[in-house]
C-alpha cells in the first residue's frame, strides 16, 4: 500500500502526530506488561513533576531557619508537628521542603551533564567511525587515555581550585564521562556505515555531517537513549557524592548529598535528617535504574525474541492444557 | 609479545603525562599557587619569599621541566601540611587502601559468582528474581550513606563494631562492607547475564550429554569461558578504588588511605601532597592495566596481544 499523498504541511504534520501518539500507545502497551519498568516510570514522572513545581509543592522556603523549632522529629513523634511533617535539621529547615527542592538539582546535574557529555561523545564518535582513518586514530588514543586517568581525583582537585559551584559541578562530571557515548557511537557507525542505505546517500552525494546527522545518527536512537539513561543514574549519585565531600553544591543552594553531609553530625540524634536525603537518592537512582533495565530489555531483539518465545510457550501450555482437560471431561462426568 | 609491552608501556608513560599536566596547568595557571597556599593576612615579602622557595618566580617552562624531572626522581618536594616529603606520606598510606580494596573487592567476589550463578541456572526463577532486584538496590544506593548507615546499625545499636579509624581487624569490616557492596551488586548482574549465555551454548548440553557431573560442566566450563567479562570488571573495580573513588569510604570511616589523604589535602590546598597522590594514582592505574592484559591471556590462551 503506498502512503496517501499529504499536501499541506499541516497534514504532514497531523499525521506525523498521529504516528507520534501511535508509538507512545505502544510503548504504553509495552510498559503495562513489565511491572517493575511501570513503577519506574511512574516513580520518574512524579519526581520530575515534583522538581518542576518545587516552589508550589513545598510547605516551607528550604532555606528559612527557625532557631526555636530545631531538630524537631518527624510528625509520628510525640514532639512532631504536621508544621514540619519530616522533621527539621540544625538551623530548623523543613526537611520535607528541603528533599523536594533537593530532586531540582540532582535532576537538573543529571540531564545537563547527560546532554553535555552526550552530544559531545556521540559527535565524536560519529566522527571517529566515519571518517576513520587519522581521525579515528586520534579520537581512539584520545579516549583511551582519559579513561585511564584518575578521574575522580582529578575532578575534585579541579573543583577545589576553580571553585564547586553548579556549573563547574556539569561541566566536571561532562568531561570525566563523554568517553563511553563515544566508544559506544563509534562502534555502532562502524557497523552501519555499511550499509547501502549510506552508500546511496554516498552516491547521491550528500556530505558527511548529512549523512552522519540524518542517516546514521537516528538508527542509534534506542542503544543510546538506554546509555544515557543508565549514565544519569550514576551522575545523581556522582553528583550526590560531590555534594557529600563538600565540593559539590554549595549551602546557600540544596541538594541531597549536601543534606546528608550535614546531618551526618547529628546523626546520633536526630536520624531523619541522614535518612530521608539518603532514601531520596536511593528512589531516584532505583527508578532510573528500573526504567533503563526496561528500556534495554525492549530496545534488544534478542531479548525480545526470548520474550515472545515465552509467551508463545506459555499460550500453547493453556492450550494443550486446555484440550487435556476437554479430553477428560467425558471421562469424568 | 614483547612489542605488545612496548606499546602499553609507551601508552602508559602517555596517560601518565597527560595526568601531571593537568594537574601541573591546573594548579599553576588557573589557581595561584601562593595565594591558596598562604593565609591571607601575609605580606608581599613573604609571598616572594614563598614563590623563591618554590621555585615559582621563574618562567612556566621551565618550572614545568624542572617539575618533570622532579617527578621521575619521585621528589615532589615537602608536604606543606605535614612538613616532611609529600612521598613519604602516600607511601604510608597507600597501602591502607590497597588493603580496604583487596578485604572490599574479595568479599565482592566470593560472594558475587555463587550468587550470579544460582541465579543464572533459573533465570526468571525465584531466586534469579530477588537476586536481580538486590542488585538493583544495590546499584541504586549511594555509598556515602550506606556507609553512614552501617554505622548507625552496627556500631551505634548493637555497639558490635568500631565506628570508624583503623587499628584492629574488625576496624576493617565496616568500610570494606561499604566499599563492596555496589561492586557486589555489578558484579552479580554481569555473572548471572554472562553464565545465562554460556549456559544456552551448545557445548554446555554436550557435556551434560556425555554424562559429565553437573558441578563439573557449570563451575568449569561455562564459568571459565563467561569468566573474561568478569575479570575485566573486577579489574575496573579495583583500578576504580584505587583511582579515587575510594574517597567517600575512606571519608566516611576515617579509613587511614590515600582517598581520605587526597580529600585532608584539597581542604588543606596542599598542592604538592596533591600532586604527589594524583600521580601516584595514575599510575597504579596503568599498571593494573598492564597486569590486566596479562590475566586476559591467562585465562584465554586464543587471545592475541596487540
Amino acid at each position: 500500500m503506498t502512503p496517501p499523498r499529504t499536501d499541506t504541511l499541516e497534514q504532514a504534520l497531523a499525521e506525523n502526530r498521529f504516528e507520534w501518539w501511535n508509538s507512545v500507545c505502544e510503548l504504553g502497551r509495552e510498559l503495562k506488561r513489565d511491572k517493575p519498568g511501570l513503577i519506574g516510570v511512574i516513580l520518574i514522572t512524579s519526581l520530575v513533576l515534583m522538581a518542576v513545581f518545587a516552589p508550589y509543592i513545598a510547605p516551607h522556603d528550604p532555606a528559612a531557619q527557625d532557631l526555636t523549632a530545631r531538630l524537631a522529629p518527624p510528625v509520628w513523634y510525640d514532639k512532631g508537628t504536621w508544621d514540619h511533617m519530616l522533621g527539621t535539621d540544625h538551623l530548623g529547615r523543613d526537611v520535607l521542603s528541603r528533599s523536594i527542592h533537593g530532586a531540582r538539582v540532582s535532576l537538573w546535574v543529571g540531564a545537563a551533564v547527560v546532554l553535555c557529555a552526550g552530544g559531545f561523545g556521540v559527535v565524536m564518535g560519529l566522527m571517529a567511525g566515519y571518517l576513520g582513518g587519522r581521525t579515528d586514530a586520534f579520537i581512539m588514543r584520545w579516549i583511551d587515555t582519559q579513561v585511564a586517568f584518575p578521574g575522580l581525583l582529578l575532578a575534585l582537585i579541579i573543583l577545589a581550585v576553580i571553585g564547586p559551584s553548579l556549573t563547574t559541578v556539569v561541566v566536571v562530571l561532562a568531561l570525566n564521562g563523554w568517553m563511553v557515548y563515544g566508544r559506544m557511537t563509534r562502534s555502532a557507525v562502524l557497523s552501519i556505515r555499511q550499509s547501502p542505505y549510506v552508500e546511496a546517500a554516498e552516491v547521491v552525494g550528500c556530505r558527511w555531517p548529512r549523512i552522519l546527522f540524518r542517516h546514521i545518527l537516528p538508527n542509534l536512537t534506542s542503544p543510546l537513549l538506554t546509555l544515557g539513561i543508565l549514565e544519569f543514574a550514576r551522575i545523581v549519585l556522582a553528583e550526590a557524592a560531590l555534594s557529600f565531600l563538600g565540593l559539590g553544591i554549595q549551602p546557600p543552594a540544596t541538594s541531597w548529598g549536601l543534606d546528608v553531609a550535614m546531618g551526618k553530625n547529628y546523626m546520633f540524634m536526630a536520624w531523619w535528617l541522614v535518612t530521608i536525603p539518603g532514601c531520596a537518592i536511593a528512589v531516584t537512582v532505583l527508578a532510573i535504574n528500573l526504567v533503563a533495565s526496561w528500556l534495554r530489555l525492549i530496545s534488544d531483539p534478542q531479548e525480545r525474541e526470548k520474550q515472545f518465545a515465552r509467551h508463545m510457550a506459555k499460550g500453547m501450555r493453556k492450550n494443550m492444557q486446555a484440550e487435556i482437560d476437554k479430553e477428560r471431561q467425558p471421562e469424568t462426568s | 609479545m614483547g612489542r605488545f609491552i612496548y606499546r602499553r608501556l609507551i601508552h602508559g608513560l602517555i596517560v601518565i603525562l597527560g595526568v601531571t599536566v593537568i594537574v601541573f596547568v591546573v594548579t599553576r595557571m588557573v589557581g595561584d599557587p601562593v595565594q591558596v597556599m598562604l593565609p591571607l593576612e601575609s605580606t608581599p615579602e613573604q609571598r616572594a619569599a614563598f614563590e623563591k622557595k618554590l621555585g615559582l618566580d621563574r618562567p612556566i617552562p621551565i618550572q614545568f621541566l624542572e617539575f618533570m624531572g622532579n617527578m621521575a626522581r619521585l621528589d615532589f618536594g615537602d608536604s606543606l601540611w605535614q612538613k616532611r616529603p609529600a612521598m613519604d606520606i602516600v607511601f604510608e598510606k597507600l597501602p591502607m587502601t590497597i588493603l580496604l580494596t583487596a578485604v572490599g573487592i574479595g568479599f565482592a567476589c566470593v560472594l558475587a559468582i555463587p550468587l550470579g550463578i544460582i541465579a543464572a541456572l533459573r533465570p526468571g526463577g525465584a531466586v534469579d528474581r530477588v537476586t536481580v532486584f538486590g542488585s538493583l538496590l544495590g546499584l541504586s544506593v549511594p555509598q556515602f550513606w550506606l556507609g553512614l548507615l552501617f554505622i548507625v546499625v552496627f556500631a551505634v545499636q548493637f555497639k558490635i563494631l568500631p565506628t570508624s579509624g583503623a587499628g584492629t581487624p574488625s576496624h576493617i569490616l565496616l568500610p570494606a562492607l561499604t566499599m563492596g557492596l555496589p561492586t557486589l551488586a555489578r558484579l552479580v548482574m554481569l555473572v548471572r547475564s554472562s553464565m545465562i549465555d554460556e549456559l544456552n551454548r551448545q557445548y554446555v548440553k554436550t557435556s551434560f550429554a556425555k554424562g559429565l557431573p553437573f558441578v563439573r560442566v557449570v563451575g568449569l566450563h561455562a564459568l571459565r569461558n563467561a569468566g573474561l567479562p568478569i575479570m575485566t570488571l573486577v579489574g575496573w573495580e579495583v583500578i576504580r578504588s584505587l583511582a579515587g573513588y575510594s574517597v567517600v569510604v575512606e571519608t566516611v570511616f576515617a579509613w587511614p588511605g590515600i582517598g581520605l589523604t587526597a580529600i585532608q589535602a584539597i581542604e588543606r590546598e596542599d598542592l604538592i601532597l596533591i600532586q604527589a597522590i594524583v600521580f601516584t594514582a595514575a599510575v597504579c592505574v596503568v599498571v593494573i592495566n598492564i597486569a590486566m592484559d596479562f590475566i586476559y591471556k591467562l585465562i584465554d590462551p586464543r587471545l592475541k596481544l596487540t
